[in-house]
C-alpha cells in the first residue's frame, strides 16, 4: 500500500515561478498560470500550487486560514478546535471551479479570525521562547507572541487533528494548492479572479506520490511562502535540528524543512532574511577566509552557529513573505533559478521562458549564482529607500555585522549581497571580479552592480 | 613449578635455507625469542617467547622467517574455548589478575559493519570532490542557539578526526612526537592522555589537547594554558570504572619529571576522580578549570560508553562541558584487566546515538560538540559516525598502526619491539618520529579523500550537513530495537 506523504518521505523535482510588483501595484493571477504552465513538462500532474499575497485587503488585519479537510467531521472538530483560540469573523467554502482534471478534492474552507485576546494572554511561552523572544524589542513582543501563538495552533492542527491540513495562515495572503498540473490548478481555484501584488507558483515532479493536497507546494508558515525545485541531501540534519527548536516536520519534504528553517532564523532568533539565507546557502570556508575581517568574523559565527540550517544539495526556492520576493539557489547552483526585471515587476523562474512568456522584453535578464540571494522587496512611501539598494558597505553597517543589534534591519531585506560577493562559486570566470577595492567602495547598487558584472565578465 | 601447561600461541618458522645467522632478529626481539645458540654458532628460536610482533619477520635481511599460528588444538568444545582454557591455566599458575592491551578481541558486533551508506541518484546530482569544493572543517565547542547568543571558544579542525589520548608513559616520548606532529600537520588535534605533557612537545600546544585524569598527573597552571583545550577524563573504553597504573619500573628521569612524581614510583590513578564523587562536582571541577584558564579553551569531558551513556552525557552538557567524548567498549588502552575490558561497557555506535538522540530531545544538543572513539577503523567508520550525529571521532588505535604497531595487544609488557609501547631506550629509538608523523598523515590524507568521496556521493557538500543525518544511513542485519537505538532504518525500507 502507498503511504501517505509524511509517513515516508517523497523526493521531488520540480518547475518554480514567482512575480512581484514592488509598488504593490495589483495584478491578476493570469500571469503566473502563465508563466508557470510553460514549464508543463517540469511537472508532472502531481501537484501544483500557488501563493498570493495582497489578495484579501478587506481582512488584512486577519488571518487568513486556508484548510483541506478530509470530512465534515474532521471539519467540525477542526473548527471546533479553532474556535478555542481565534475569534473567526468568517468561514467560508473555498470558491473553485469544477474541473475535469482535477479530482478527488477535500473539503476546502477558508476563515478569517484574529487570536482570542483571553486566549493568547492566558498561553504560556516556554522558557526557551522567552529567551527568544527577549531580545526582540518590546514593540515587537507583542506581534512575535501573537505569531507563535498562531503557529502554534498550525502545527497542533497539522499533526494532531486527523483529516485537516492548514494550506496557508498569513494576512493578507493565501496559497491554492491540489494534485494536477499547475495551471489546472489555477483554473480551479479561480486565480483569474484574484489581484495580488505578488505569485509564486510551482508545479510538482514527485519521484512517488499518493497524491495527496497537503504535499503540493507552496509550502506556508504565517506569510511566509516557500516554493522549491530541487531534493536537499541535508534533509535529516536540517530536521532533526529544526525538532530540537518545536517544529514537527509532519510532512518530511524538503520544503516544509526550508520554511522552518527561514521562520526560526527571521522569526524565531529575530535576524534579517539576509542571515537566514547566508545560513542556507553558506559560503564556503575558503571565501569566508578572504572576505574582510568584519565580514569573516560574521560569516564564520553564522557558519558555526547555523550548521545544521546548511541546505545542501541542489535546490532553487522562491520566497514570498512580507517584505516582498526573495530567491535563492543551492550554494554550488545545481539548480536552474533565471531572474529579470521591468519597471516595478522583478521574475524569478526555473527557466528563462517561463519569464519571456509573461514578459517579453525584460530590462534585464540574468541568473543569480549560487548562494546568491535575489532581492525584491516592496518600494512603499514609507519605506527608507535608501536601504533598497544595498551596497556591500552598506551590507556591512547594517547586515551581518551589527547582527546583534540588527533588529532593525528586519524590515528590509534588499540586499543582493551576501556572500555571493565574495564568491567565485561554480563560475571561476567571475574570480576576476572578486576585486575587494570594487566591492568595498560599494558604489554599484543593488540589481544595478549585477548587470555591471555581467558586462564585465564579457570584457574578461 | 615444573611444568607449564601453556602450550605456545605461535610458531615461528626459519627457513634454514634462507638464513645466514645474522642475528638481526635476536637483536631486534626484545621478548627474547630469538637466542644466538653459541655452541652450536647458529640462531635458534623459542615459540613460547613469540608474541607474533613481526618485528623480526619485517628485519630479516633473508627474508628467512615467517609467524604463523601454533596449530595445536584442544579437543573441540563450544563452551570451552582454547582462550577459556589457556586463561585458567595463566591464572591458576600466578594467582593474578589477567593483563591485556589495546581493544577487545572478542567477537561482539560491530555496528559500523551493519550500516551502509546512501549514493545520490537521478532526482539529486552526486558532487565530485576533485572538482567540486568539499569542506570537512569541524568546529568543536559548545554553540548558541541563535546568532545573539554568545560563541564560546572553539576548536577549529581541518578534519573531523581527532588523535586520542595516550600518555607519555603508557607510550615512548617518540611515539608522542610522532602524534602531535601528525595532528599538527594536519590541522587537529593530539592528546595528552594523563602523562602530562613533555617539554618537547610544549611547541605543539596549539594542537594538544591536555588530559586531566584522577591522578592529576603532570597538572598545574602553565599544563592548562599550554594545550588548546582541556579533557577530564572521568572513564575510558576499555576500562570503564578502572583507574590506571604506570609500574614504577617505566617511571624513569623523563616520565618522573613530567608527571611530577618522584623516580621509580607507581603511577596510580584512582578509578573515580576523589574530587568528582556527583555531577554536581564535575560542575565544579569544570568551572574551576575554565576559571584557571579564562574562559579561553573549551572544556571537554571523556567518558566511557556504559548503559546510561544518554542520561549521564544530558547531565555533563548541563554541568557545563563543551565537548563531551564518548570511548566506546572497543577502545584501546595500554593496559587493562582482561574481565573489564572484554565485558564492561557497551558499542560505541548505539552509545553515540542514543546521547545525539537524547540531547536532540531535550534540545541541549548545539550547547556541546560530541566526540566518539573506540575503535574507528578506517574512513567509513567517520562517515557513519558523524551521520549518527558525532562531530568529530577520536582515533587511536589506528594512528598506532599506521606508526607500525602490530597489534600484537602486549603493551602492558613495555617491550614493545616497534619503540611505541615502552620507555626501554634501545627500543624507544626505532621509532623515528619524522617517518611514523609522515605515516599518520598519509593515512589521515587517505581518509580525507575517501570521505570527500563518500559525501559527494550523498549530494553533501559539507560535513555538517552529514551531521546527525542519520537518513543517509540503513542498517542491515539488525533487530527492531537496535535500528531504534541506532534511530535508523532497515535496508530496503
Amino acid at each position: 500500500m502507498l503511504q501517505k506523504e509524511g509517513v515516508i518521505r517523497i523526493p521531488s523535482g520540480c518547475a518554480i515561478a514567482g512575480i512581484i510588483n514592488r509598488k504593490k501595484k495589483t495584478f491578476s493571477g493570469d500571469s503566473i498560470i502563465t508563466s508557470i504552465s510553460l514549464m508543463h513538462d517540469r511537472s508532472n500532474g502531481l501537484g501544483g500550487g500557488f501563493a498570493a499575497y495582497g489578495i484579501y485587503p478587506g481582512q488584512k488585519e486577519l488571518y487568513a486560514i486556508h484548510i483541506f479537510f478530509d470530512s465534515h467531521e474532521a471539519r467540525m472538530s477542526t473548527e471546533k478546535y479553532l474556535g478555542r483560540y481565534f475569534d473567526i469573523e468568517s468561514g467560508e467554502m473555498m470558491p473553485t471551479r469544477k474541473s475535469a482534471v482535477i479530482k478527488q478534492a477535500p473539503l476546502i474552507w477558508r476563515y478569517f479570525a484574529g487570536p482570542k485576546e483571553a486566549a493568547l494572554e492566558a498561553e504560556e511561552f516556554s522558557f526557551e521562547d522567552e529567551d527568544n523572544f527577549k531580545s526582540i524589542p518590546d514593540a515587537d513582543a507583542e506581534g512575535a507572541r501573537e505569531k507563535e501563538f498562531v503557529v502554534r495552533r498550525v502545527m497542533h492542527i497539522n499533526s494532531s487533528l486527523p483529516g485537516a491540513f492548514v494550506a496557508s495562515c498569513g494576512k493578507n495572503m493565501g496559497a491554492f494548492k491540489a494534485v494536477g498540473y499547475p495551471e489546472d490548478v489555477g483554473e480551479f481555484y479561480m486565480l483569474d479572479k484574484y489581484r495580488g501584488y505578488l505569485w509564486t507558483a510551482h508545479g510538482r515532479f514527485p519521484t512517488n506520490t499518493p497524491g495527496w493536497w497537503g504535499g503540493a507546494h507552496p509550502f506556508t508558515l504565517l506569510d511566509m511562502s516557500v516554493v522549491h525545485n530541487g531534493e536537499i541531501s541535508s534533509y535529516d540534519a536540517n530536521r532533526r535540528y529544526l525538532e530540537m527548536f518545536g517544529y514537527k516536520c509532519t510532512l518530511q519534504t524538503d520544503t516544509e524543512a526550508i520554511t522552518y528553517i527561514l521562520d526560526l532564523i527571521t522569526r524565531k532568533h529575530g535576524l534579517p532574511l539576509s542571515t537566514a539565507m547566508a545560513a542556507m546557502a553558506a559560503p564556503f570556508w575558503d571565501e569566508i577566509s578572504r572576505m574582510p575581517d568584519e565580514m569573516r568574523d560574521s560569516a564564520r559565527k553564522i557558519r558555526i552557529i547555523y550548521g545544521s540550517a546548511l541546505v545542501n544539495g541542489p535546490f532553487s526556492i522562491i520566497l514570498g513573505c512580507e517584505k516582498g520576493m526573495f530567491a535563492l539557489n543551492d550554494r554550488i547552483k545545481l539548480r536552474s533559478l533565471i531572474a529579470a526585471e521591468k519597471g516595478d515587476y522583478v521574475y524569478a523562474a526555473s527557466e528563462e521562458s517561463a519569464i519571456r512568456a509573461v514578459c517579453n522584453t525584460p530590462e534585464r535578464v540574468w541568473s543569480p549564482r549560487g548562494g546568491e540571494l535575489l532581492s525584491a522587496g516592496y518600494e512603499e512611501a514609507d519605506h527608507d529607500t535608501e536601504n533598497e539598494t544595498v551596497n556591500v558597505s552598506r551590507y556591512i553597517e547594517n547586515g551581518l555585522v551589527n547582527i546583534n543589534a540588527g533588529i532593525q534591519d528586519r524590515g528590509v531585506d534588499m540586499h543582493i549581497e551576501t556572500n555571493a560577493d565574495y564568491a567565485g562559486r561554480s563560475n571561476n570566470f567571475l574570480k576576476y571580479n572578486r576585486n575587494s577595492k570594487r566591492v568595498m567602495a560599494g558604489t554599484n547598487a543593488g540589481l544595478k552592480r549585477e548587470s555591471e558584472r555581467d558586462t564585465e565578465v564579457r570584457a574578461v | 613449578m615444573s611444568l607449564n601447561m601453556l602450550t605456545p600461541e605461535f610458531i615461528i618458522d626459519r627457513d634454514r635455507d634462507r638464513c645466514i645467522d645474522c642475528k638481526v632478529c635476536v637483536s631486534q626481539c626484545a621478548n627474547l625469542a630469538h637466542i644466538f645458540d653459541e655452541e652450536e654458532q647458529r640462531v635458534v628460536s623459542d615459540n613460547s617467547k613469540c608474541v607474533a610482533c613481526h618485528r623480526c619477520v619485517s628485519m630479516c635481511p633473508a627474508g628467512a622467517l615467517s609467524i604463523r599460528k601454533f596449530p595445536l588444538d584442544f579437543k573441540a568444545n563450544a563452551n570451552w574455548s582454547a582462550d577459556a582454557i589457556r586463561e585458567i591455566y595463566r591464572q591458576a599458575e600466578t594467582g593474578g589478575v589477567l593483563l591485556a592491551a589495546m581493544g577487545t578481541g572478542k567477537a561482539y558486533p560491530v555496528y559500523w559493519d551493519h550500516m551502509l551508506l546512501n549514493a545520490s541518484q537521478v532526482t539529486n546530482p552526486s558532487i565530485d570532490p576533485l572538482r567540486e569544493p568539499m569542506e570537512l572543517k569541524t568546529f568543536l565547542g559548545r554553540k548558541p542557539d541563535s546568532l545573539r547568543g554568545e560563541l564560546g571558544p572553539q576548536l577549529e579542525l581541518e578534519i573531523p578526526v581527532m588523535l586520542s589520548a595516550m600518555s607519555f608513559g603508557s607510550i615512548s616520548l617518540n611515539a608522542c612526537k610522532s602524534l602531535a606532529m601528525a595532528a599538527s600537520g594536519a590541522g587537529t588535534m593530539c592528546n595528552t592522555g594523563e602523562g602530562g605533557l613533555h617539554t618537547e612537545l610544549a611547541g605543539y600546544g596549539a594542537n594538544t589537547i591536555v588530559q586531566v585524569a584522577s591522578g592529576r598527573f603532570g597538572v598545574d597552571a602553565a599544563y592548562l594554558r599550554a594545550g588548546a583545550a582541556i579533557e577530564i577524563k572521568i572513564g575510558q573504553g576499555a576500562k570503564p570504572g578502572i583507574g590506571g597504573h604506570l609500574p614504577g619500573e617505566k617511571v624513569g628521569e623523563e616520565v618522573s619529571a613530567t608527571r611530577m612524581i618522584p623516580l621509580g614510583t607507581d603511577a596510580i590513578s584512582p578509578a573515580p576522580h576523589h574530587d568528582i564523587y556527583s555531577i554536581e562536582d564535575l560542575r565544579q571541577l569544570i568551572y574551576s578549570l575554565k576559571e584557571a584558564t579564562e574562559y579561553s579553551k573549551p572544556v571537554s569531558v571523556k567518558i566511557a560508553a556504559v548503559h546510561n551513556v544518554a542520561a549521564i552525557c544530558s547531565g555533563i552538557a548541563r554541568a557545563g562541558a563543551d565537548i563531551i567524548a564518548i570511548d566506546g567498549f572497543r577502545g584501546g588502552t595500554g593496559a587493562a584487566p582482561l574481565r573489564i575490558r572484554d565485558n564492561v561497557g557497551i558499542p560505541v555506535e548505539l552509545a553515540l546515538a542514543a546521547v545525539d538522540t537524547r540531547l536532540r530531545e531535550e534540545g541541549i544538543r548545539n550547547s556541546v560538540s560530541l566526540v566518539c572513539g573506540g575503535s574507528i577503523r578506517n574512513s567509513a567508520d567517520i562517515i557513519k559516525a558523524v551521520a549518527l550525529g558525532a562531530d568529530a571521532v577520536y582515533i587511536a588505535t589506528s594512528a598506532l598502526i599506521a606508526m607500525g604497531c602490530h597489534m600484537c595487544q602486549k603493551c602492558y609488557t613495555g617491550k614493545c619491539n616497534w619503540g611505541i609501547a615502552t620507555q626501554d631506550p634501545n627500543l624507544t629509538k626505532r621509532l623515528n618520529p619524522d617517518i611514523a608523523s609522515a605515516r599518520i598523515l598519509n593515512l589521515l590524507r587517505a581518509w580525507t579523500h575517501e570521505m570527500k568521496e563518500m559525501l559527494g556521493g550523498m549530494g553533501i557538500n559539507a560535513i555538517e550537513s552529514l551531521r546527525g543525518n542519520r537518513l543517509m544511513l540503513r542498517g542491515i542485519g539488525l533487530n527492531d530495537s537496535e535500528l531504534r537505538t541506532l534511530g535508523i532504518k532497515a535496508a530496503g525500507e
